[in-house]
């Protein structure tokens, strides 16, 4: 901890990195650039190859093929314990037998660090995570968020330039969660380390991370900033995947620049085609639709009609669920101004075609998040 | 226990049930006052009783040197065939946690079918083995070695104790190192410890009290032991219930057997007593408060 932080981070590059277990591929040639320093988040459901990535550069699972670099030196075929990557699991994997203090000195004691330096970089990592008072105590005597805090101080005292995060706030409740994240982000601000965060809680990666890249079944969907992958997603699985969408399906034609969809026999348009050929659905977000009671609404402006399913007063406004002709739901975002609406309500669902995402549809695409 | 309970009748409730878990182990407690507590007492008013009220017997065992060369023996002996259990049964006990729960379950019927053979059965199936004309030595000769003399030495009465006590080493070490998490082992990996390192820091510290438990278990088992060193050891190898059975059934020595045995029983309390602060686990007590 006595470097300056800028340049404290190292890189990391995955170059088509496949994993398999027999014939499933659990890992489908993965390649990831992650830039010193930087807060990338590995996103997806559970399965996705995400937790399997961090496997693979920790050490604990071998690639069956690809290359992978860590500060530019390939770290192929290099045991876990010579790695010198710090790891945060979910299960906090503190050793029992040790008191707080024995458990962050432990990575010290193993590389020769011993007696007032050992003490000393052992009460700065506890002092970082504001622990340093629970030193004498054993972690069966503290709460999951106070031993995570611990696990984390264990995972940087040695300064390693990448801390790998497997889930680390998957086991405890919300408050907790949300304060936890600020306090990582803190920290990765004061350490400059290069961090790797695995979540399946999209919202957690938005708050968190510099970078996100999407795992689905096995592969990167997209990498990009949280603003990048909410307001232009690459994939319907992205654009599913991140914050509340509605997608919509039906007969496509496309003329000239304009795609149109016909849904239960009212057609929608948009100035937008899809690039590369395939079957084009339209992505909306919440805030770019708007409600008005059926055949009040004024031209110009794409209109299907549908009725509202569900209504939830947020505080900041309101939320709507709104089944439409074919079956499908929409949701609708409104703020406090807007007209308000009941359950049962006949409405039209409002939105203009710039606001569209035209993606190709894909039916890998449909998660049932769990 | 929540401030806004009323206290004064919820503890008057508690205090009636408290009487309860007692009144279900009356059973048990009536059995262990009259199947060991009743022939303890006996036995140690016998042995300073008979032949006449005093401390002769204590003064004849601590005066005639081959009883405490025996008593001594016991001890060596018994302290052997727990090293024996523990170096055996570790690996074997680890390698049931680590397998599926199909090969466990032979496993573990490899430990227990020789446990549901008689004791005497067994001990002769070793004579059979360890005699000198028997399979070990007939194996060693008909591979151009000397032969060993293992029957009717200390070798052979530790070697059958060891297998007849085996799966009291076995059983608590497994109940142990199942609730070990192996997750541990790759998190001490990630600080930097190569795997023998991580065995001895974590694994090892933690399976500790599964070995504590099994060698309290088989040294005292084995303290008592009587057919297996009577039937496979020899006059160099007697141990005190050799003497006790001779001096109360050949001698019609109560007084003195009673000395013995009891002489026994405080010098393993003594040894307890010495072991207890080493044993002791300080997180696990923390976990508990």
């Amino acid at each position: 901890m006595n470097q300056r932080p800028e340049n404290r981070g190292a890189a990391i590059d995955l170059d088509t990195v496949s994993k398999a277990y027999g014939s499933f591929k659990a890992l489908d040639a993965v390649s990831l650039h992650i830039k010193p320093g930087e807060f990338m988040t590995l996103l997806g459901p559970s399965g996705s190859g995400k937790t399997t990535t961090l496997n693979v550069i920790a050490g604990f699972t071998d690639a069956t093929s690809g290359e992978l670099l860590v500060g530019g030196k390939s770290v192929v075929g290099v045991p876990a314990h010579k790695r010198n990557i710090g790891v945060v699991f979910q299960h906090y994997a503190l050793f029992p037998h040790m008191t707080v203090g024995r458990n962050v000195a432990y990575p010290l004691a193993l590389r020769g660090v011993t007696g007032a330096e050992r003490e000393r970089r052992v009460r700065q990592a506890l002092d970082m995570v504001k622990m340093a008072d629970f030193a004498h105590r054993y972690p069966s005597e503290l709460s999951g968020g106070q031993q995570q805090r611990v696990a984390l101080a264990r995972a940087i005292v040695f300064d390693p330039p990448l801390l790998l995060m497997d889930e680390p706030l998957g086991a405890l409740d919300k408050k907790l969660r949300e304060w936890l994240q600020l306090e990582i982000k803190r920290i990765h601000r004061e350490l400059g380390t290069t961090f790797v965060y695995v979540t399946h809680d999209q919202e957690e990666a938005l708050v968190l991370s510099d970078r996100i890249a999407v795992f689905n079944r096995g592969g990167i969907e997209q990498i990009g900033t949280g603003r990048e992958l909410y307001d232009e997603p690459a994939t319907l699985f992205v654009g599913k995947f991140i914050g509340d969408s509605t997608v919509l399906r039906g007969q496509a034609a496309t003329s000239g620049d304009e795609t149109a969809l016909a849904i239960s026999g009212q057609t929608v348009v948009t100035d937008k085609r899809l690039a590369n050929g395939g079957r084009p659905v339209m992505l909306l977000r919440p805030e770019k639709l708007a409600l008005a009671p059926r055949g009040a609404a004024d031209a110009g402006r794409n209109r299907l009609a549908g009725r509202v399913g569900e209504a939830i007063y947020l505080g900041s406004g309101s939320k709507y669920e709104v089944v439409l002709a074919d079956g499908s739901k929409a949701i609708v975002r409104s703020t406090l101004e807007a007209q308000s609406f009941a359950i049962g309500d006949e409405v039209d669902l409002l939105f203009a075609g710039r606001d569209v995402k035209l993606l190709a549809d894909d039916d890998k695409a449909d998660l049932t998040l769990t | 226990m929540s401030a806004l309970e009323p206290t004064t009748p919820s503890a008057s409730k508690r205090a009636g049930w408290a009487w309860r878990p007692f009144a279900l182990t009356a059973p048990a407690l009536l059995l262990l006052v009259a199947v060991l507590g009743y022939p303890l007492l006996t036995i140690v008013l016998r042995s300073l009783s008979e032949p006449q009220w005093g401390a002769q017997n204590y003064v004849w065992f601590f005066g005639t040197p081959v009883n405490l060369t025996v008593l001594q023996r016991t001890f060596v002996i018994s302290a052997w065939v727990t090293a024996v259990c523990v170096i055996c049964a570790y690996p074997y006990a680890y390698l049931m946690t680590a397998v599926g729960p199909r090969v466990r379950l032979a496993l573990v019927l490899c430990v227990l079918i020789p446990f549901w053979v008689s004791g005497v059965v067994r001990t002769l199936s070793w004579v059979i083995l360890l005699q000198d004309s028997g399979v070990i030595n007939s194996l060693l000769r008909s591979a151009g070695f000397d032969g060993v003399r293992l029957i009717r030495t200390q070798t052979g009465v530790v070697i059958g104790m060891a297998q007849v006590l085996l799966p009291f080493m076995i059983l608590p070490l497994y109940s142990v190192m199942r609730g070990i998490d192996l997750r541990l082992m790759r998190a001490a990996q990630s600080l930097g410890a190569r795997p023998l390192r991580a065995f001895f820091t974590v694994y090892l510290p933690l399976s500790l009290p599964g070995v504590y438990a099994g060698a309290i278990i088989v040294f005292i088992l084995a303290l008592g032991f009587y057919i297996t060193p009577a039937l496979l050891g020899g006059p160099r190898s007697t141990m005190l219930s050799t003497l006790v059975q001779t001096q109360v059934l050949s001698l019609l020595q109560w007084g003195r057997g009673g000395a013995m045995g009891v002489v026994l029983l405080v010098t393993t309390f003594v040894l307890l007593a010495l072991a207890a602060p080493v044993m002791r686990s300080r997180h696990r007590e923390a976990g508990r408060r």
